[in-house]
C-alpha cells in the first residue's frame, strides 16, 4: 500500500487534500471546468494559497499562469486566508442609497478593519460585495449565512457581538 | 394531488427567506397539525412573489388576501380568526401609504393591481420545485408545440412577429438573433441563458429563476429547436443559490419527464441543459466575456464580428439570451407572436420587469406594460417617496444607464423613448432617488463600480475609467476646478467611442446623463464648495445650525462618538476632533439643523 504524499501547508490538511484531489479528478476531462474546481477547492480551504493553485494547475493539466490567471480575475477568488466571520456588505446601488457606507464605517470604527481587511485574530473579514439581489431589504449585510436587512447603522455592532 | 380548502401561498424567495418567512413556515404547519387543519390546509411555498418590501407575505387562496410582515408571534391569531373561524386579520394586511387603508385583497392593492404579468405569470402562484405544477398551468405545451409541430422557422418567425427584443439591456430583436444562429452551418451549436444578473439593483433573474425555473427550461428548449442546438448552459452568478438549487431540481424533474435529454416527447429532438456558476466578474454578462469564461478562461470580451450567431462558446455558432427573454419565449409560441406584440408601443412590445428600489415606498419586482409612463410606475405602483421627501431622479439601467429626472418623468417605457432622455432601459432596475441623493456621489459611485469591474483588456476603458473616477473623486471631496467638467465631457467621448465592449462604451453615461440634468450640482461642489444634498462627507462642517436646532436631542442620542454635547432646552454641540463622520446625526436630524 503507497501512502500518497500531498504538498505541505500549515492550512491544508491531508483530508483535505483528498478531497481536492477527488474533485480535480472528477472534472479534468470536461472542457472549461477549472472555475469550479477552483470554486470548489476554496470551499474546502477558505482560500486559494498558491501551492494549492499550482496543484490544481498540474491536475487539471493546465499552465500554472492560466490557472492563476483565472484566479486572480474573478471577485470570488481570494489568495490571502479569511476571518472566521466574514461580512459581506452590499455595495449595490439601492444599499448606497439606502446608507451602506455609513454601516461600514460603524463596522470599521469598532473593529478597526476597512473593506478587503481581515482582522488580525481573523475574528472578522469586512467585503464590500456586489448587489446581492435582496434591494427590498436595503441596506443589506450578510454575516456568515444569515442576511441581515433593513440595517440601521446604530445596530450594526450589536448584531457583529453575536459572532466569534 | 389532494384537494385542499385553502392554500397558503407563502412566499419562499430570498428577500422573504431573510426576513423569517422559514421561521413562520415551521410555525404555521405545527399550529395547523395542533388544530387538525393539516389536511385541509396546505402551505405552498412559492418563489418571489415580488412585493419584498413587506415580506415575508403570503396569499391565502382561493380568496385573495394578502398578509404582509409575517410573524412568529403571529401564527395563533391567523389560525383561529382565519383558518378556523373565516375571519380575516386585518392587522395583518397592506395599508396604503396615502391613504392609510387596510386593503384585504392582492387585486385591490396598487403594487399588484397596476401589473401584467407575462414573464412573470408563475410568479407566487406555484411551487417552483414542483414540475406538475408548472404543467398545470399550460406548462411545457409551448416545448410540445414547437418539437412537435412546428419546424425551426416557424418558430423563428413567431418570434420575429412578437418583436421581443432582448431583455438583458441591448434590446437586440431577438428573433433576429435566432435567424443568424439558424442560418449558420455547423453540426454543434450552443444555446445559453445568461443568467449572470451583474447590474447593482436588479433583481429581475433570481426571481424568475426562483419562482418560476421551468419556464426559463422551456424557453431554453424552444430557442434549441429553432437553432438547431444540443447542447445548452445557464450561466448563473454563484451569489444566487437558491436560484441554482431550483434549476437543479427543475433539470432534474424534466429529465425525469422526459422533457430533456435524448428524444423529447417522441420528436427525435435530443436537448441537455447545464448550469454554470460565474465567480464574480461583471464583465462576464457581455456575450463574448461570457462565453470564454464557460470555456475556463478569464473572462475578457473580444472584439465583434465575429458575432456569436456565427462563432461563439468553443467558436462555434451559439445565441445567448436573458432569463427575462426565455421566460417570455413559451408564451409566445403558445399564444402566437401577434397576441405577444398586442400590447406595447410601435417599437416595444409586451411587457417588461423592472426590479423597483430606493427611497420608494413599494419596494419590489414589478412586471409592466411597455408605454406606461415612468412617473405611473413610480407613483402608482411605487406608492411614492416615504417620509415626505421630495422625488430628484430614478436610475435606470444600473453603471450602463442615466438618470431620469423630474421633469421627464412622463416619459413611456420604452427602448427608444428612454435613450432620447440620456438613459438606457437596461436589464429593468430602477432606483429612485429621493433629494437626499448627491448625484455628483451617484456618478461617481457607478464609475467606481465601473472601473473596478473594467476587465483591463482596452485602454480606453481600463485607464478612461479611472481617471474620471480620480476627478469625480476630487469634486465630491472639495477639490474640483474649474474645467474639471469638460475634462469629464472630453474623456467621455473618447471612452465611448474606442472602447472594445459595451461595458466601456457606456461608462461615461451616469456621468453624462446627472451632467445633463444636474450640472448646477457638479458647479456647486466645484465653485461654491457645497454638496446640496449634503452627502459628500468632505464638503460638511458638521456643525449645528442655532437657528433651525430645535433643541430634541436625537443627534446626541444617535452619535457613536460621543462628540455631542447636549442638554435640555440647549442647542447641541458637535465637537469636530471627536467626531468620526458617520452621518448618523445628519440621518436623524429632522430640521435640517446640521451642515
Amino acid at each position: 500500500m503507497s501512502i500518497k504524499s500531498y504538498p505541505s501547508h500549515p492550512d491544508i490538511t491531508d483530508e483535505m487534500w483528498e478531497k481536492i484531489d477527488a474533485i480535480i479528478d472528477a472534472n479534468k476531462d470536461i472542457a472549461g471546468s477549472v472555475i469550479g474546481v477552483l470554486r470548489m477547492s476554496q470551499d474546502i480551504v477558505g482560500y486559494l494559497p498558491v501551492e494549492l493553485i499550482d496543484h490544481i494547475a498540474e491536475g487539471m493539466n493546465l499552465p500554472a499562469s492560466q490557472v492563476f490567471g483565472v484566479t486572480t480575475f474573478y471577485s470570488l477568488f481570494t489568495l490571502k486566508p479569511k476571518g472566521r466571520n466574514i461580512i459581506k456588505v452590499c455595495t449595490g446601488t439601492a444599499c448606497y442609497v439606502k446608507g451602506i457606507k455609513e454601516v461600514i464605517s460603524h463596522i470599521t470604527n469598532k473593529h478597526g478593519i476597512r473593506e478587503g481587511e481581515t482582522m488580525s485574530d481573523r475574528r472578522f473579514s469586512l467585503e464590500g460585495v456586489r448587489c446581492l439581489g435582496a434591494c427590498g431589504l436595503a441596506p443589506v449585510m450578510i454575516v456568515k449565512e444569515d442576511i441581515h436587512g433593513n440595517l440601521k447603522p446604530d445596530e450594526v455592532v450589536g448584531i457583529l457581538d453575536n459572532y466569534n | 394531488m389532494s384537494k385542499n380548502r385553502m392554500q397558503l401561498m407563502l412566499c419562499g424567495g430570498t428577500g422573504c427567506h431573510s426576513t423569517g418567512s422559514k421561521k413562520f413556515e415551521l410555525a404555521l404547519q405545527k399550529e395547523l397539525e395542533a388544530k387538525g387543519l393539516a389536511e385541509e390546509i396546505k402551505i405552498i411555498e412559492t418563489g418571489c412573489n415580488g412585493f419584498c418590501a413587506v415580506g415575508p407575505v403570503m396569499l391565502v387562496q382561493p380568496e385573495g388576501v394578502f398578509y404582509q410582515k409575517l410573524k412568529v408571534e403571529d401564527v395563533p391569531l391567523l389560525v383561529e380568526e382565519h383558518f378556523l373561524k373565516g375571519r380575516p386579520v386585518k392587522k395583518l394586511f397592506f395599508v396604503e401609504q396615502k391613504s392609510k387603508e387596510a386593503i384585504p385583497n392582492i387585486n385591490d392593492i396598487p403594487f399588484f393591481s397596476n401589473q401584467i404579468y407575462r414573464a412573470m405569470r408563475n410568479k407566487g402562484a406555484i411551487d417552483p420545485e414542483v414540475i406538475d405544477e408548472y404543467i398545470a398551468r399550460d406548462g411545457y405545451f409551448a416545448a410540445a408545440k414547437a418539437l412537435n409541430d412546428m419546424t425551426p422557422e416557424e418558430i423563428v418567425e413567431q418570434v420575429k412577429i412578437s418583436q421581443i427584443r432582448g431583455r438583458g439591456g441591448a434590446g437586440f430583436p431577438t428573433g433576429m438573433k435566432w435567424s443568424f444562429a439558424a442560418a449558420s452551418s455547423g453540426d454543434e451549436k450552443f444555446v445559453l441563458c445568461n443568467a449572470d444578473e451583474g447590474d447593482p439593483g436588479a433583481f429581475m433573474d433570481r426571481s424568475l429563476l426562483e419562482s418560476d425555473p421551468h419556464a426559463i427550461l422551456e424557453g431554453m428548449i424552444i430557442a434549441a429547436k429553432a437553432i438547431n442546438a444540443r447542447q445548452g448552459y445557464i450561466y448563473c452568478r454563484t451569489e444566487y443559490q437558491l436560484a441554482i438549487r431550483r434549476l437543479e431540481i427543475a433539470i432534474r424533474q424534466a429529465k425525469e419527464y422526459g422533457l430533456l435529454g435524448e428524444n423529447i416527447l417522441d420528436s427525435g429532438f435530443s436537448f441537455n441543459i447545464d448550469i454554470y456558476q460565474g465567480a464574480g466578474a461583471f464583465v462576464c454578462g457581455e456575450e463574448t466575456a461570457l462565453m470564454r469564461s464557460i470555456e475556463g478562461k478569464r473572462g475578457m470580451p473580444r472584439p465583434r464580428p465575429p458575432f456569436p450567431a456565427l462563432k461563439g462558446l468553443w467558436d462555434k455558432p451559439t445565441i445567448l439570451n436573458n432569463v427575462e427573454t426565455l421566460a417570455n419565449i413559451p408564451q409566445i409560441i403558445l399564444n402566437g407572436g401577434e397576441w405577444y406584440a398586442s400590447i406595447g408601443t410601435e417599437k416595444s412590445k409586451g411587457t417588461k420587469v423592472f426590479a423597483l428600489s430606493g427611497d420608494v415606498n413599494n419596494i419590489g419586482l414589478v412586471e409592466v406594460p411597455m408605454g406606461l409612463p415612468i412617473r405611473k410606475l413610480i407613483y402608482d405602483i411605487g406608492g411614492g417617496i416615504p417620509g415626505g421627501k421630495k422625488f430628484k431622479a430614478v436610475q435606470l439601467g444600473g453603471p450602463s444607464g442615466g438618470c431620469v429626472p423630474e421633469h421627464k418623468l412622463d416619459t413611456p417605457i420604452d427602448y427608444e423613448e428612454i435613450a432620447k432622455v440620456g438613459a438606457i432601459m437596461g436589464s429593468g432596475g430602477a432606483i429612485v432617488m429621493d433629494e437626499n441623493t448627491c448625484m455628483v456621489d451617484m456618478a461617481r459611485f457607478f464609475m467606481d463600480f465601473i472601473q473596478d469591474e473594467s476587465c483591463g483588456k482596452c485602454t480606453p476603458c481600463r485607464e478612461g475609467t479611472r481617471r474620471m473616477l480620480e476627478l469625480l473623486e476630487k469634486i465630491c471631496h472639495g477639490e474640483g476646478e474649474d474645467g474639471d467638467i469638460e475634462t469629464l465631457e472630453t474623456l467621455s467621448a473618447v471612452i465611448s467611442q474606442s472602447a472594445l465592449c459595451g461595458l466601456g462604451q457606456t461608462a461615461a453615461n451616469p456621468v453624462l446623463s446627472t451632467l445633463r440634468f444636474f450640472r448646477d450640482e457638479y458647479e456647486a461642489h466645484i465653485k461654491d464648495k457645497v454638496c446640496p444634498a449634503k452627502r459628500c462627507i468632505a464638503l460638511l462642517k458638521f456643525e449645528v445650525d442655532p437657528e433651525k436646532c430645535k433643541k430634541c436631542g436625537l443627534c446626541y442620542k444617535a452619535c457613536p462618538a460621543n462628540a455631542i454635547t447636549w442638554q435640555k432646552k440647549e442647542v447641541a454641540v458637535i465637537d469636530t476632533g471627536k467626531c468620526v463622520k458617520c452621518m448618523s446625526c445628519f440621518d436623524k436630524c429632522k430640521f435640517d439643523a446640521i451642515f
